[in-house]
């Protein structure tokens, strides 16, 4: 199954840099809703596959951008590992690339980090063909500026990644989810308190007067942090996170538009207007996560993000495209300026992120 | 070899002077002789410079007043927070401005609840922590240096300490920056949230040793204090061992909240200096900090030690008490200034590697320190890779300068040749110019001037550090073998 298609890739991109054409990047298509449409002949990354290195005691694994993130998992949890940000994968095709270039991390991350913070280097192709190099497999790598770093969440728009290279850590000895039942303002104080104290919280989520803590790690420490914070035990508690990171629970089933807002974790009301005040939501990452389902309006809803000094995007559908928050305007200066240093045809992905980027 | 870049600039010093003066109280504008001298080198004093000027602004009109006149006459600005790099990157420019935060002093906002602080730039690191400390909550990196540098300085390098296997780097401990641009435009980049929209424009800041922008403000994360912390100390006969019981604790699911080695030489100079009760007879000791709930720590104490043991470990201590944890961890911390106690001068490296390299590197760096004739110490956050030794010599020997500093560059160059990078912490600098042209092609180099030039088209902010001009290179590649014909053939590639 691995093959590396890399000198494919960069001629692909190297012609289109020449013709001027657009190129739409397809890993595994897992994650086409997130973001804007792209019209532009396909760049396939998904036969650009295999792991490269993976070394369990310096925690870092290396592979192609277009390996199956199923696989990168399998060998990491057979080594008793795992990415330590979660990711949802929203099928079985979804690859490390797009993972990456989406930068979307699951539940743990409020607790662990993103996916941009346990990215230690990749190899990508930039929009005039050039193969660079940047980063590393080592932890700590502060030679020439972040732009690994930078590719994470910039959806394909500045490179096409070849390779990834991500810290991995342990899992943990035991993962217990506790229970409450409780309304947002109460479940928002809980969730405040606990996180000021040095309890080893991996998730948390709160819907429907439930609130749910998932704790990790040596057994005594799980077992003493249960005692500390008490609510009911549940079973099924990881089929319950692993549906909510791929959003198979019954609250994603819905046609009404989904609003992904990202703000402080201690707001209690977004503030918006009295019709959509009671629309459902669903909370995460100690509250600095909402999943919100509503019809209000576009801008209403993203300048009243903007004003909490937080974003909100709305998930596309088969019918709707993806949005993004409007950058102010100093910041898309600087976010054509990076487009134009890395793809000054504008041929890859464009328009995915932004109009124009 | 080390001039800074030439620029033209549309002023003379003296108009200059003037309408710095005309918004800056003239007490915080500097320009004679003595009073620039304090200004001339950061903490690599091998690399000095006299600034056209340096500037103490108060406010951030004042910082975009300054940074938009430069612009306007084409002047370079040099950022410079406390002075601790360690890679020459606050060396001043001959031509230019000095801009130093050193007044933005204020810790602006605690907030407990959102666990974190909202600060001025020129705020010490520790002072942080020391705010936080009333709410059971800490900054968690930090840099040895940290009770002088500031945190706007660790920003601009994406600075580690002890315990960012655990805890990360700055990158990831901080959540939102204001910068000035060049041009004088404030933006703040990053929000109250956990991401913000668009590209990670704060990673890319963070490590950009101000090339990108003057940063202003910052919003770094808070942690709670751990309930309990623990150290081991494992001492080896042989550095080899030492680094295996690394490799044998993380392949037992444990990541300590630090893990340190130091060889034979820093034992004894830490020992001499602090008195630690280091063991002098051994050729490697590890200190292994262990943190989090009281049972925790308590089953992971038991299971490291046992791990050392396995590995061969010489003799394991555990730290009886809080001073006993302390002392173990004083004689690491003031490695530098202990070895620097052995010689006139010492030259700290910085590079990092994958952690299985080390008895190699460590091996390639004994004989080197031979071929030298310099001798080496080795300090190394082991659980990370992070390699820094100490060369020792003495300034005062002609020509000791110029073979220290080759001697340096060969073993950045050993780092790169066996995996790693050339700068774990400490930033490129204008000290490590060169080895960037080891470390990245003519592309990729293009490509970091071109982000450059996305934020700062006439190459004003910091000329000539961190990124090599593709001519410098050139001139360095016709010294040195280059990536097609790399250095240390003997050594394995990646
Ligand atoms: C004894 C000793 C121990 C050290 N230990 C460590 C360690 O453990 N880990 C580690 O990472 N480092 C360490 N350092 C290096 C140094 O302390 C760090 O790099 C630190 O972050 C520098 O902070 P500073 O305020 O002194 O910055 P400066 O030295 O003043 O500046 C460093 C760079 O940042 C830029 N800069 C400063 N302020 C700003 C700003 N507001 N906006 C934009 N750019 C700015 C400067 O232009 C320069 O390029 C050590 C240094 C010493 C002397």
């Amino acid at each position: 199954m691995n093959s590396d298609t890399s000198q494919q890739l960069q001629q692909q991109v190297q012609s289109a840099y020449k013709e001027k054409t657009a190129l739409c990047i397809v890993g595994g298509n897992s994650k086409v809703f997130y973001g804007r449409h792209v019209t532009g002949e396909p760049l396939n990354v998904s036969d650009h596959r295999g792991v490269l290195n993976y070394e369990p005691t310096e925690l870092v694994i290396t592979a192609r951008a277009g390996t199956p993130l199923r696989e990168i998992e399998k060998v990491l949890s057979d080594n008793g590992q795992m990415l330590p940000f979660e990711p949802p994968a929203f099928s079985n095709d979804a690859t490390l690339g797009g993972t990456i270039a989406c930068n979307l991390s699951g539940p743990r991350r409020a607790y662990a980090g993103a996916a941009r913070d346990f990215l230690l280097g990749c190899k990508i192709i930039n929009g005039k063909g050039e193969l660079l190099t940047f980063g590393g497999e080592v932890m700590k790598n502060v030679a020439g500026y972040d732009v690994s770093r930078l590719m994470a969440g910039a959806m394909g728009t500045l490179g096409v990644l070849l390779e990834v290279s991500l810290k991995v850590l342990p899992i943990a000895e035991m993962e217990a989810t506790q229970q409450f039942e409780c309304n947002a303002s109460e479940a928002l104080d809980k969730l405040h308190q606990w996180s000021k104290t040095p309890l080893p919280l991996s998730a948390s989520s709160f819907h429907d007067s439930v609130l749910r803590v998932r704790l990790s790690g040596a057994t005594k420490a799980v077992e003493a942090a249960i005692s500390t914070i008490g609510g009911d035990s549940t079973d099924s508690a990881s089929r319950y996170w692993h549906e909510l990171k791929e959003q198979q629970q019954d609250f994603f089933k819905d046609d009404k538009p989904l609003w992904r807002i990202s703000l402080a974790s201690d707001i209690e009301s977004l503030g918006l207007p009295a019709d959509y005040e009671n629309d459902d939501c669903l909370y995460e990452w100690g509250g600095a996560l909402r999943w919100l389902k509503s019809h209000v309006p576009a801008d209403t809803i993203q300048s009243t993000a903007a004003k909490l000094d937080g974003h909100a995007s709305l998930l596309g559908t088969p019918r709707q495209e993806g949005q993004f928050q409007p950058l102010t305007p100093g910041l898309l200066r600087i976010h054509k300026n990076l487009k134009q240093a890395f793809d000054p045809e504008n041929i890859l992905n464009p328009g995915r992120l932004y109009p124009g980027l | 070899m080390h001039n800074t870049e030439q620029v033209e600039s549309k002023i003379d010093s003296a108009g200059l002077i003037d309408e710095l003066c005309s918004f800056v109280s003239s007490d915080s504008v500097l320009f004679e002789k003595e009073d620039l001298k304090p200004y001339e080198c950061d903490g690599l004093s091998a690399y000095r410079a006299i600034p056209l000027v340096v500037v103490l602004p108060e406010t951030i009109e004042q910082v975009q007043k300054v940074l938009g006149l430069c612009h306007h006459y084409s002047v370079p600005v040099v950022a410079r927070g406390a002075g601790t790099g360690l890679s020459g990157g606050a060396l001043p420019h001959e031509q230019g401005v000095l801009l130093s935060l050193a007044k933005f002093k204020s810790i602006i906002e605690i907030n407990p609840e959102r666990r974190i602080a909202r600060v001025q730039p020129g705020v010490r690191n520790l002072a942080i922590s020391e705010a936080a400390d009333e709410f059971g909550l800490y900054y968690a990196p930090d840099p040895s240096s940290q009770i002088a540098c500031t945190i706007g300085g660790n920003v601009a390098e994406n600075s580690g300490g002890v315990h960012c296997l655990k805890y990360g780097l700055t990158v990831h401990n901080i959540q939102q920056i204001k910068i000035i641009t060049i041009e004088g435009e404030i933006l703040t980049i990053g929000g109250s949230g956990l991401d913000s929209a668009g590209y990670d424009l704060l990673a890319l800041m963070t490590g950009s040793e101000g090339m990108l922008g003057v940063i202003v403000e910052v919003t770094v994360k808070l942690l709670p204090k751990p309930e309990r912390a623990q150290v081991l100390l494992a001492a080896f006969d042989d550095v080899v061992k030492a680094g295996e019981a690394v490799g044998n604790i993380i392949a037992a699911g444990i990541i300590p909240a630090g893990l340190e080695m130091m060889d034979r030489l820093a034992i004894s100079a830490a020992e001499d200096f602090v008195h630690a009760g280091y063991p002098l007879d051994a050729e490697a000791i590890l200190l292994c900090e262990l943190d989090g709930t009281n049972e925790e720590v308590s089953e992971h104490v038991l299971k490291v030690r046992e791990l050392f043991k396995h590995s061969g470990a010489t003799e394991v201590r555990t730290a009886k008490d809080e001073n006993e944890r302390l002392t173990f961890w004083k004689g690491r911390k003031a490695a530098f200034p202990a070895v620097g106690r052995l010689s006139p001068d010492y030259y700290c490296m910085d590079g990092t590697i994958p952690r299985k390299q080390l008895p190699k590197v460590l091996e390639s760096i004994a004989t080197l320190s031979k071929e030298y004739e310099l001798p080496v110490a080795n300090v190394f956050h082991a659980g990370d890779g992070n390699l820094h030794p100490l060369i020792l010599y003495d300034a005062n020997n002609p020509g000791e300068l110029e073979r220290t500093e080759e001697f340096g560059g060969k073993i950045l160059e050993l780092c790169v040749a066996v995996g790693g990078t050339i700068t774990g912490e400490h930033g490129v600098g204008m000290e490590k110019i060169n080895q960037m042209c080891v470390q990245f092609d003519r592309l990729e180099l293009s490509q970091f001037h071109a982000v450059k030039a996305a934020f700062d088209p006439d190459g004003l902010l910091n000329p000539g550090k961190a990124v090599p001009t593709l001519h410098r290179c050139a001139e360095f590649g016709a010294m040195h073998v280059h990536k097609g014909e790399l250095p240390f053939p003997e050594l394995e590639r990646f």
